[in-house]
């Protein structure tokens, strides 16, 4: 019983995880059509600044770093679209392939930088006693790291589906053309959202830090994650990026933990199964 | 004059091995090979108008079924080659069937999650792929008798197999079939309406490309003796991709001087500096932003002004 518990706290903080690599690549494929596949690279840049920060700095919070490291990320992306990407608006393939070109700038860069050994991110001290609930030890940087990912699912909803500038991303979404048409100012929303997806996965990537720890080839790892999640929750969805984003935490720890070496092939069983029937996704607005 | 110039090179590529040293005949083994791969991905790309992100994964799974049929299962290289072909083709057939679901950025995304969980897979089934270790100690085999070990012997079966593999590849595009395949990439639904099948010439184009891609895995495995996971890598997927964009997709031998250009790059470059990877994207950046109709496209068109201005 107590496995089945721990790996199902497990794979809800991979899910978290998850969320917050997967709803920035959704958001910005959504809005910008435009399969950013530097997201790994943002995740596992935010693991380095965040895992290094806090070696170096030992006062550092492991919240205050994830924001500085996100808002870092951020900045880079939103150069990265500025100055690279609005130059191919009519080369959607073009773009494809920059993004691909940067992620390997990018890992190769942190490889030089931070070398080719994992460096562990220590799990916050306060939180490193076990919490204990129902008779069940509870590891208590996952329970919270669950809290983070549902909280900032929920800032995510408020903001998409609230503010004014939710109503242009959602409008623009929908309907590029027709919002563009009417007034909002499509090409700044780009590298607003562009920002905003580049620093949730950097912020990500240090707070997945004390799990994941930063190592080379961590983008690697996360980009497929971050792939199928989004196909399988259907693009440009952020309910839908949400729920993907669980059902593969669960069905890649239970995976990993029952059957390790399959675990990759049980990974993409249900890819398989949704694109089979539903090819734009569970809650796909935008075919791809 | 071009005629000429034409039977030059051709005598020269033929009988290289009679006045180059054992490195560039390798070398241009390698060209060989790599440009096999293009040539099989740009019939994607460039005709099918399908990126795929994850063609590395018929060079691969070819290369670690030879290997692992020759190596720890005893069959003979024959057999072993044509399981590996059946096997890769059976993949491509099956992978078909669920990228061709989509089109566009969704067809290069799923090609990408899945070769990506064939690399992952290389990676942690250690029992049979032997994980980070790779497999060595891969023998090269020996068609009509003949020996392929002396770099001069391999680098004449390598070229064989790339001059029957443009042959077969052009045929394929310039045949009825390619002119319909050219009209689903540009006119899909027109295309429908006149009573094609527009998934069925994909499907079908998926699978040939995949079965050169396989071609290309065998003579990979064959040269390097060894095969490890990063064969299977976003890397190599990425490397034969560029070679297509950089020598003009959609052209039959510029995907070719892509690949060749790419290898000696990849060849000189890792000479003076470690970082293949780095160069590997800037050189993305580079292509997309400066040439992105490719380099022999590009040449050409410089020609065709040269010409143009002189009297």
């Amino acid at each position: 019983m107590q496995f089945w518990i721990i790996q199902g706290l497990n794979s809800l903080s991979l899910g978290g995880l998850l969320f917050l690599l997967s709803s920035g690549f959704s958001l910005i494929f959504g809005l910008m059509r435009l399969a950013n596949l530097t997201h790994g690279a943002f995740f596992m840049l935010g693991t380095y600044l965040g895992a290094v920060a806090l070696r170096t700095y030992s006062g550092l919070n492991i919240w205050v770093t994830a924001i500085g490291a996100g808002i870092i990320v951020a900045a880079l992306g939103g150069l990265f679209e500025r100055l690279v990407l609005t130059r191919l608006k009519t080369n959607p393939l073009g773009q494809v392939l920059v993004t691909l070109g940067m992620s390997f700038i990018i890992s190769d860069a942190c490889l030089v930088l931070w070398g080719g050994d994992s460096i562990p991110v220590p799990t916050p001290h306060n939180l490193q006693v076990p919490t204990r609930l129902f008779g069940f030890v509870f590891p208590t940087y996952r329970l919270v790291l669950v809290g983070v990912a549902i909280t900032a699912a929920i800032a995510l909803y408020f903001l998409i589906d609230r503010t004014r500038l939710g109503a242009m991303i959602r409008a623009g979404v929908d309907d590029r053309q027709m919002a563009r048409a009417v007034g909002i100012p499509v090409s700044r929303l780009f590298t607003i959202v562009f920002c905003l997806g580049a620093g949730i996965a950097g912020a990500g990537g240090v707070l997945g830090g004390p799990i994941l720890s930063a190592y080379p080839g961590l983008d690697a790892d996360m980009l497929p994650l971050a792939l199928i999640v989004v196909i399988l929750g259907g693009i440009g969805s952020l309910f839908g990026a949400f729920i993907g984003s669980f059902i593969i935490g669960f069905i890649y720890t239970f995976g990993t933990a029952l059957f390790p070496e399959l675990a990759y092939i049980i990974l993409f069983l249900p890819m398989i199964i949704v694109i089979a029937f539903r090819p734009q996704g569970l809650f796909g607005r935008v075919s791809a | 004059m071009k005629w000429i110039a034409s039977a030059v090179f051709a005598a020269a590529v033929i009988l290289l091995p009679f006045f180059a040293g054992d490195f560039y005949i390798n070398l241009a083994s390698q060209i060989f090979i790599a440009a096999i791969f293009a040539l099989s991905l740009n019939l994607l790309v460039g005709f099918g108008g399908m990126t795929s992100l994850g063609h590395a994964s018929y060079l691969g799974v070819a290369a670690y079924l030879s290997a692992l049929l020759t190596s720890r299962y005893g069959f003979g290289h024959g057999t072993a080659a044509l399981v590996s072909i059946l096997g890769t083709v059976a993949m491509a057939a099956f992978f078909g069937l669920i990228a061709l679901r989509a089109t566009g950025l969704g067809f290069l995304m799923i090609t990408l999650a899945l070769s990506q969980v064939l690399w992952g897979l290389a990676y942690r089934m250690s029992d049979v792929t032997n994980g980070d270790n790779g497999i060595a100690g891969l023998t090269r085999p020996a068609p009509f008798g003949i020996s392929l070990d002396s770099a001069a012997s391999f680098y004449w079966f390598a070229f064989v197999v790339a001059v029957i593999a443009f042959v077969m590849m052009a045929i394929f595009v310039s045949s009825s079939f390619g002119s319909s395949l050219k009209g689903v990439r540009d006119q899909p639904r027109r295309m429908a309406a006149l009573g094609f099948n527009p998934w069925m010439i994909r499907w079908i184009t998926f699978i040939y490309a995949g079965f050169w891609g396989g071609i290309a895995g065998l003579l990979y495995v064959y040269y390097n003796k060894y095969i490890h996971p990063t064969s299977l890598s976003t890397t190599s997927s990425a490397e034969a991709l560029l070679g297509v964009i950089a020598g003009g997709s959609g052209t039959l031998a510029g995907p070719a001087v892509g690949a060749a250009l790419v290898l000696l790059l990849k060849n000189y470059a890792s000479a003076y500096i470690e970082r293949w990877n780095m160069l590997l994207g800037l050189v993305f950046l580079f292509i997309v932003l400066v040439m992105p109709t490719g380099i022999v496209p590009g040449l050409k068109q410089l020609a065709a002004r040269f010409r143009g201005r002189a009297p």
